[in-house]
């Protein structure tokens, strides 16, 4: 479904992103993971194109995604969630999930400023779905609640909330549990499977929570400084040496205690 | 006292009242043409602090320049009518429109430009437009200004006073609904997070511009309202300190915040009129003013209102969910 191809990017003479290439096939959960600055987030950020890389392709569907502004990846069905939750603060929960919707909203100025029927319709009608997504999220009973007065839990779930609202076809998820406690990844955890499972969505996640990754992946990918160093399904990932090395440092058979 | 505010906090009730005030206040006056105008003053003021909080206040867009705005609407309402001698009801929406397009030229580097260099930007616009008025003597009379010939529409003062009264009305809801649509969210979302609004298909430029263009058009409105109140418009109307006041009435009213651009407005109109007989304290209350609101109600003036949230349908539902939700007990 999403496919990256010898993918590079540079910013000066720093290489952020070296040669990646994977593919994240249709109705699965596909995990980036990494050590911290291996560059999963710049992959992200290729993919909602705020960087644009500085050789190789990203194709969604076929289409190659290099070409869109920022803006218009929504439309072609790729919505995010971000690492450190950017959610519009002064908005109630409500408003940040309608605004979740833009995209598909009759935005015609005249008709918006006069109240016309249109509008009234098309707003209920967004009213609505945002309450079915906070059901889906149980955080229907904070509705009304300015997002800025939310624990750091529940701003994730507004955030992945928002990212849903549009129907996209792929959701990009940046540390969803990130400086959450078990029971709340837990909750997450069960979340991401619904989304993959009763709603067919497909699933770009990263995340440093090993057993989140473990617990919900179909396929891994490891990198480390900007390049790709394993890929497999979780099992062979967390028994491949190479791995291990990255994360744990370098393993010396030959260590001596002094 | 404190429950009369609070009930004023109601938004029929408090909006009944105004009306009510409105329709009778020329009786109240006298039909005194100094009061007639100081009122509709206060509505070209409410005008343009209503657009200006649309771009600050709601899309965090900084604009020093507002009153620049309010020049080129006076001056295309006393070119097109004098000039061209077009009628009221052309020349006034042209005003709106030709305003519009300068906000636009405006609005286009605003797309590059953020925080201080836009303020700068704009600062420049607003010291500007009062320079050209006076140099471009040929199509704006120079300093000696130019007159606007009075529409024929309307017979006596009060009746225009009236049309002014309902065209305020009328812009308030117009931009009110503005701000409660999807442009409306648009804009919060680019001022809270532009990487966010991006992510979700806010179009960054084009909604940054929009913005330029709808609140400059309001004002350009505005302009025109005083250009036709008052008969006349010379390059001294609205200088920069114009500007600052429109800001000032923003920030004492409340930001982002609708009844408290017309309170800010309101306040800041009416002020004058007390303090104008003794030189120079007009300036000093009005820094006052901004100085301990700033430090006791940084939220504005509007904070110490109870106005309510929309809670018609929309928290009933909600509240019969919550019932729903307690006994599931929904924590996480």
């Amino acid at each position: 479904m999403l496919t990256f191809n010898d993918v590079t990017v540079q910013f000066g003479g720093l290489t952020a992103v070296d040669n990646l290439s994977f593919e994240v096939p249709e109705g699965s959960i596909y995990s980036i993971i990494g050590p911290n600055g291996a560059g999963k987030t710049t992959v992200f950020n290729c993919i909602s194109r705020f960087y644009t890389p500085a050789k190789g392709s990203i194709k969604f569907c076929g289409d190659e995604i290099t070409k869109y502004k920022p803006h218009q990846i929504i439309n072609i069905g790729i919505a995010r969630s971000f690492q450190n939750v950017e959610l519009f603060s002064k908005m109630t929960v409500l408003e940040n999930l309608l605004t979740g919707l833009h995209p598909k909203l009759r935005k015609n100025i005249f008709a918006i400023s006069l109240n016309l029927p249109t509008v009234k319709r098309s707003e209920e009608d967004s009213r609505k779905k945002a309450f079915e997504v906070m059901e889906l999220l149980k955080i229907t009973h904070l509705a009304d609640e300015q997002v800025s007065n939310l624990s750091f839990g529940f701003q994730k779930m507004v955030d992945i909330g928002r990212a849903i609202m549009a129907d996209p076809k792929l959701i990009l998820l940046d540390e969803p549990v990130a400086g959450m406690n078990p029971i709340e990844t837990e909750k997450i955890s069960q979340l991401i499977l619904n989304l993959k499972n009763e709603m067919n969505y497909t699933v770009l996640l990263i995340e440093h929570d090993m057993s989140l990754v473990m617990k919900v992946s179909d396929a891994v990918t490891v990198m480390n400084f900007g390049k790709k160093i394993s890929e497999g399904t979780p099992k062979d990932i967390q028994n491949d040496p190479v791995v291990i090395e990255a994360y744990l440092g370098e393993v010396n058979l030959h260590a001596e205690v002094k | 006292m404190i429950l009369m505010l609070k009930q004023l906090g109601n938004k029929r009730i408090a909006l009944g009242i105004l009306i009510v005030c409105m329709l009778f206040y020329p009786f109240s006056v006298g039909y005194s043409s100094y009061f007639l105008t100081l009122f509709v003053i206060t509505c070209i003021y409410v005008i343009t602090s209503l657009s200006l909080n649309l771009l600050v206040g709601y899309g965090g867009q900084i604009s020093v320049g507002q009153a620049g705005f309010l020049s080129v609407g006076s001056y295309s309402v006393a070119i097109l009518s004098t000039k061209l001698g077009l009628p009221f009801l052309v020349v006034l929406p042209l005003a709106g429109i030709i305003t519009a397009l300068i906000g636009l030229l405006i609005g286009l580097p605003a797309v590059r430009l953020k925080g201080h260099f836009l303020a700068v930007a704009t600062l420049g616009f607003g010291l500007s437009v009062p320079q050209i008025a006076l140099k471009w003597d040929k199509l704006t009379g120079g300093f000696s200004g130019l007159s606007v010939t009075p529409s024929s529409l309307f017979a006596s003062e009060t009746q225009l006073f009236y049309f002014f009264v309902f065209l305020t009305v009328l812009i308030i809801w117009l931009i009110n609904n503005i701000v409660k649509s999807s442009i409306g969210r648009a804009f919060i979302a680019i001022r809270d997070s532009e990487v966010a609004a991006q992510a979700i298909g806010i179009n960054l430029s084009f909604y940054k511009t929009t913005m330029f263009v709808i609140s400059s058009f309001f004002t350009g409105i505005a302009g025109g309202i005083y250009g036709y109140w008052v008969g006349f418009v010379s390059p001294n109307d609205f200088v920069i300190t114009n500007s600052f006041l429109i800001l000032a009435m923003i920030v004492v009213g409340g930001l982002a915040s609708i009844p408290g651009s017309i309170i800010g407005a309101l306040l800041f109109s009416i002020i004058p009129h007390f303090t104008d007989s003794y030189v120079g304290i007009t300036n000093i209350v009005i820094g006052v003013a901004v100085v301990l609101i700033i430090l006791f109600k940084p939220k504005g003036m509007v904070s110490m209102f109870n106005f309510k949230r929309n809670k018609s349908e929309k928290t009933k539902k909600n509240e019969l969910l919550l019932k729903e939700e307690g006994n599931r007990g929904v924590n996480i």
